[in-house]
């Protein structure tokens, strides 16, 4: 393959040419084929059933909270497919490359493959996911009509949409980084990966990454300032919690991931010599800049998830939390400590004993917390009445799983273990054994426990639970086989193998695999039958969990403007109080309320970054030009417009409420 | 560890089990929510816990660190007083392993063998990217980084044959990146180095920079004799001819650098950055290859010849960089800049191939 | 908020029946601080990087060979100057005098602008002396460093003379005044990392 030769760019198309376009990979053509169809078939029904003005209108230039939230979860889980469409060609792969085979896959698509699971499955998969919930969930919980800055929402959810579709498009024309996830330099420097790969890397996470570190200041202001009357910081519920702190950790992490993705942009494009061999560059401060932004990150994605699992242990177990303060300190302690261990990464690189066992000591004390916490669930669920819905049998399977996933962590971060088993598969068994375990966990407990808020249905509890097993027995049989793997010396991003002895491992986890497919499968049957079925599966009452903070206090799905009257916070559990204590629906008094109007804006500014990015990727630089002068000019044009709110009439509100109270009324009747 | 997880598990379980919702039977205490002697167990339990495993870190940590001469051979084995350890420097190249043993004086591609018993010293560095070396059987990884070495120090305690690998990505020839590794007793390592010892390759830096082309799943090769002065020079970013090693150039910016005079003078630096290949902005670079005095500047306009010949010296470096052989070099024009011919010729020996 | 103390004879109160409505943009000021503490994070990664290169000069020129101070210091003034009149803008926009704030804006904006028309005069004659963002890793660091100021600074003026087209057109609305606090801290914000810059980078640089 002769693609890494320099193209002389032109002007008109900088590097891109139609050898560009991967015809001549047939995986890839199929796979286009497989999305063309696909994509027409969707883009022709909803032209058909005229949809486009209705999905224009009422989602993509919406600025509420809920159907951004929503907005964020699809876009998480179309992307799984994507990401997990990836892992099971690596493990294809590497079931098949044994005895002399070279498996299925080129080198040259391979490392791509990974690379792009990687970053697809963080940024694109795990990260919306968990904004997606935040976004919905927060302000319902804290008492608010919507976050702090709607427009800034919903232009945040667009950034990170943009950064999806250049991966995506990565695909189909050109090539994606095949550096590993990190790209660590020298090797995704512009000598040794001159191709566009690592240019869609870069421009794909700067131009999400706006999205996120904006979504993230956002979610701050909204817990700060907007919390109901009577929540004080210790009245929060304990997602608000995670939700903030995680947002503490995005504003404070992501910046250095733009810094650092701009500084290795800068040695590409503008031949600086931050990360270079020569010229007095050091590739080693791109490690470690990066780790100081991928630690933070990792419990960026948990931390939320820690909160959803103390949402459903309560509330399927009818029992205040245990030990709630104990919790919010934990949070706060592993906020602040997962600062402090990035170095735990690369124990490897050579530093000095007491460097490495301090950061090694350091990574055991997040232990702490974090056994805290786990200790806490325990003791919510003693002396509880446990109901075992979706949500709990996520987080009892969390709680089994994740203690694996946090022994075999401490086990690394001891610095003369990990000199045996660092980028080895027990490093990869470890940690999908928490993000899987945690976080895809908890935003399956979360998605099933606030689908009912959100579409006024449950879920289907069949197709739930065999979701639930295909995954849970799919994720032990795909990454057990990884940890002996990983003991038995086996590096990650190998593509080709001759020890036949390791070929039956690679097979039980290619199973694995194939379980975790049709749990995926099941997913998403789940949600097509619960669809189908919603009038059997519909709750009218607004609590089917019999649950214990605001968000059930409205009513399912919430009308726009979420609480009718703001509600008055008096304990820490603030519905399961009202509803001891005998608290009625207001009636009547509705006044008008004040709600942020939708703007169009963000998709557009997230489209001209798109192209944006593209043009540089490409060195499409009239392109670029004319892309960055449209981009300042509509956010600029955009601060012209002053009307950006509105009132909802209070015979408005007041017909929404009468409506529910017929429907309320019909239920006890 | 597993002192806390497997309560922690079985607990899971037994609670999940005896306050299920259809056991009516069980305490239901829906207020329940604080124990003071319950957090403090629970904190305390790790934290003991903890401090424990990080005091063994630390010392483990600093008894195991691979920078760290060894002081056993084995459990009861003090390393005699008079042991000098077996130095091997390892180099990774795309994608490949080479071994030069100093004291012997050969070298191997993809061939590690050592003797059974004595401390064995690796240099480790990397021409192009970052990689680990990696001997599962022997002792720990650690990354080899250009322009830099890392150390490990280790010891064969038995016979044994296996593979060794680099353990962190490094491209397209990654997977098949490994060599065979033998621990084998004093006399079958001497009388390895005497076989190794009869070939008739050399390693001179000409065959090195051969070498160091990316090549992928190469087998077994051997160098009856090494330049000594080629891993310095490997490290040192400076086996072309002509260039300036890194050391020097450390040396000089730990003085203050050599001031605006040296400002082009960039083509000794110049190691995997070609010529400012694939930087968008600007032209190709050009590069001043001798420097000429303000005298000698007076000379020429004067149309006297300059004093001496200014840089022949320099003929190599420019040689060595991958540029035609210039047959501009008369001494009329020896303060040319020269513009490079095309970006491709200069890249051409280093960049990896994906084929 | 009486509502939210209830005591024990009392019926407790769950929701606000005479709320008051949040003024729009209540929370700007608190979630602008924490997007300049996120834009410090970048510079102070900047700073860091700056801080590692600093002394790899790769044979080549130093800060010693490169900076001159005098013509640093002239624009570091401009900096501080630009600060004060934006000063001067606020306080005047505080009593409601348009005009006045206007004029002070125009002042600031000059002073921003020749800020900029300095830095890119030392750039470009460093760059025409050989000295170019390739030469070194120090280099590298130090346009990258003083070049994100220098971004920072330009995008403020954009924003600058658009918010003086706004006040213009509507005057010293509630809108319009928040965006120009806005501003200012973003301005302030800029002079106090120019002031990090100054020191670790040019005073630092020829002591060095």
């Amino acid at each position: 393959m002769n693609e890494t030769q320099a193209i002389e760019p032109s002007f008109l198309l900088g590097r891109f040419t139609l050898e560009a376009i991967p015809y001549h990979e047939p995986i890839l053509v199929v796979t286009f084929i497989a999305v063309a169809i696909g994509g027409i078939a969707v883009l022709g029904a909803i032209t058909y059933f005229r949809l486009w003005g209705y999905l224009w209108k009422e989602w993509f230039t919406s600025v509420d909270h809920k159907k951004i939230g929503i907005m964020y979860m699809v876009l998480g889980t179309i992307m799984l497919l994507r990401g997990f469409a990836d892992a099971i060609m690596m493990r294809l792969q590497q079931a098949l490359a044994f005895g002399g085979s070279d498996g299925y896959l080129p080198a040259h698509h391979y490392d791509q493959v990974f690379t792009a699971h990687g970053v697809i499955m963080i940024f694109f998969v795990a990260m919306p996911m968990v904004t997606g919930l935040m976004n919905y969930v927060v302000p319902l919980q804290i008492g608010a009509r919507d976050v702090s800055f709607p427009f800034l929402n919903n232009f945040s959810f667009w950034m990170t949409v943009s950064g999806a579709i250049l991966v995506m498009t990565s695909l189909f024309v050109g090539e994606f980084a095949r550096t590993g996830w990190l790209a660590y330099p020298p090797l995704s420097g512009i000598a040794y990966s001159p191709d566009v790969g690592v240019d869609y890397y870069i421009w794909s996470l700067q131009i999400a990454g706006v999205g996120t570190l904006l979504s993230g200041v956002n979610l701050i202001c909204t817990i700060v300032k907007m919390r109901a009357p009577g929540m004080t910081m210790m009245k929060m519920p304990i997602f608000t919690w995670t939700a903030l702190c995680t947002n503490v950790l995005i504003v404070a992490a992501f910046p250095i991931l733009t810094a650092v993705l701009a500084l290795l942009a800068a040695d590409r494009y503008l031949g600086t010599n931050f990360f270079t061999n020569d010229f007095g560059g050091n590739p080693m401060m791109y490690v470690n800049l990066i780790w100081i932004w991928g630690h933070p990150e990792v419990y960026i994605l948990i931390l939320p998830c820690f909160g959803i699992y103390s949402e459903v242990t309560s509330t399927f177990c009818g029992k205040r939390l245990f030990g709630y303060t104990s919790m919010v300190y934990a949070t706060v302690v592993i906020t602040i400590l997962s600062y402090l261990v990035w170095l735990h990464h690369f124990f490897t690189m050579g530093s000095g004993a007491s460097v490495n066992s301090f950061f090694g000591i350091t990574t055991m004390i997040i232990s702490i917390p974090t056994g805290a916490k786990m200790f806490n669930w325990l003791f919510t669920m003693y002396r509880g009445r446990i109901r075992f819905e979706l949500p709990m049998m996520w987080t009892i399977a969390f709680m089994l799983t994740f203690v694996i996933g946090g022994m075999t962590g401490v086990l690394l971060a001891v610095p003369p273990a990990d000199f045996v088993l660092h980028n080895s598969l027990f490093l990869i068994a470890h940690f999908h054994n928490v993000i899987i375990g945690g976080v895809l966990f908890g935003a399956f407990a979360g998605m099933n426990y606030w689908w009912p808020k959100a579409f006024g249905f449950k879920l289907d509890e069949f197709w739930g639970k065999c979701s639930f097993w295909f995954w849970v027995v799919g994720f032990y049989f795909a990454f057990m086989p990884l940890y002996v793997l990983g003991l038995m010396g086996v590096t990650r991003r190998l593509r080709v193998f001759d020890d036949p002895s390791l070929h039956i491992w690679f097979i039980i986890a290619a199973f694995g695999a194939a379980l975790i497919a049709c749990g995926i499968a099941c997913l998403l049957i789940q949600i097509g039958v619960s669809i189908l079925r919603r009038e059997q599966l519909r709750d009218t009452t607004g609590d089917p969990w019999d649950a214990r903070t605001l968000e059930w206090a409205t009513s399912s799905p919430p009308p726009d403007y979420n609480f009718a009257f703001t509600p008055v916070v008096h304990d820490l559990d603030a519905w399961w109080d009202m509803k001891a204590r005998g608290y009625s629906r207001p009636l009547a008094g509705f006044k008008p309320i004040h709600m942020p109007r939708s703007s169009g804006t963000g998709p557009i500014l997230a489209a001209i970054s798109f192209v944006l990015g593209f043009a540089l990727i490409w060195y499409i630089w009239w392109l670029a030009a004319i892309a960055f002068v449209a981009l300042i000019g509509t956010a600029i044009g955009h601060t012209f417009n002053y009307n950006r709110d509105f009132d909802i009439p209070a015979d408005d509100v007041a017909r929404t409420e009468d409506a529910r109270t017929r429907l309320l009324a019909q239920v006890n009747a | 560890m597993l002192l806390i997880i497997i309560p922690v598990m079985a607990l899971t379980v037994f609670f999940a089990w005896k306050y299920r919702a259809s056991n009516t039977e069980a305490r239901y205490e829906p207020n329940w929510s604080h124990s003071t002697q319950m957090e403090l167990v629970i904190w305390a339990a790790p934290l003991v816990i903890i401090i424990c495993l990080g005091a063994l870190t630390w010392m483990g940590t600093h008894l195991l660190d691979p920078y760290r001469p060894l002081d056993r051979l084995a459990a009861d084995t003090v390393v005699p007083g008079d042991a000098k350890p077996l130095e091997v420097e390892a180099v990774a190249l795309d994608w490949k392993w080479l071994f030069i043993y100093p004291e012997q004086g050969i070298a191997t591609v993809n061939d590690l063998v050592t003797p059974v018993g004595r401390p064995l010293r690796f240099h480790i560095t990397s021409s192009s990217v970052m990689n680990a070396f990696y001997v599962p059987t022997l002792a720990g990884m650690i990354y080899a980084m250009p322009a830099m070495t890392t150390e490990l120090n280790a010891v064969a305690n038995a016979p044994v044959e296996s593979r060794g690998f680099s353990s962190n990505y490094s491209g397209a020839g990654f997977s098949g990146m490994n060599f065979r590794f033998r621990a084998v007793d004093d006399a079958g390592f001497e009388a390895w180095i005497a076989k190794a010892k009869q070939g008739t390759d050399q390693l001179t830096r000409a065959a090195y920079l051969e070498l160091e082309r990316p090549s992928q799943n190469v087998p077994a090769r051997y160098f009856s004799d090494v330049d000594p002065t080629l891993f310095n020079a490997i490290v040192n970013l400076c086996v072309q001819p002509g260039k300036m090693c890194m050391s020097d150039m450390m040396a000089i910016d730990a003085k203050g650098g050599l001031g605006l005079e040296s400002v082009s003078n960039t083509l000794p630096l110049n190691y995997d950055k070609y010529a400012r290949r694939g930087t968008v902005f600007g032209g190709p670079a050009s590069y001043v290859i001798g420097v000429c005095s303000p005298e000698d500047m007076a000379d020429m306009q004067m149309g006297r010849a300059p004093a001496a010949p200014i840089a022949p010296e320099l003929r190599e470096a420019v040689h060595g960089a991958g540029l035609p052989l210039p047959g501009l070099f008369s001494p009329a024009s020896t303060f040319t800049p020269i513009r490079l011919p095309s970006s491709e010729a200069l890249a051409g020996p280093r960049r990896p191939s994906n084929s | 908020m009486n509502s939210v103390v209830t005591t024990a004879d009392q019926a407790p109160v769950f929701y606000e029946v005479d709320e008051h409505p949040h003024p729009e943009g209540h929370s700007t000021s608190l979630g602008f601080w924490i997007y300049l503490m996120s834009d410090c994070l970048i510079f102070a990664a900047l700073f860091a990087v700056y801080g590692v290169l600093s002394g790899n000069f790769a044979a080549g020129p130093g800060p010693k060979e490169l900076f001159e101070l005098p013509l640093v210091a002239l624009n570091t003034t401009m900096l501080l100057f630009s600060s004060i009149t934006y000063g001067f803008a606020m306080l005047t926009m505080e009593k409601d005098r348009v005009a006045a704030t206007q004029a002070w804006l125009v002042v600031t904006a000059l002073f921003g602008l020749a800020f900029l028309g300095i830095e890119l005069y030392e750039f470009h004659h460093l760059i025409a002396e050989g000295a170019t963002p390739q030469r070194s890793a120090f280099l590298s660091a130090f346009f990258t460093l003083v070049g994100t100021h220098g971004l920072h600074v330009t995008f403020g003026t954009i924003w600058l003379v658009t918010l003086m087209v706004q006040v213009a057109r509507r005057g010293l609305i509630t809108a319009n005044k928040r965006r120009l606090m806005c501003l200012s801290m973003f301005w302030h914000f800029l002079d106090v990392i120019w002031i990090g810059v100054f020191t670790f980078v040019y005073l630092m640089g020829m002591v060095r």
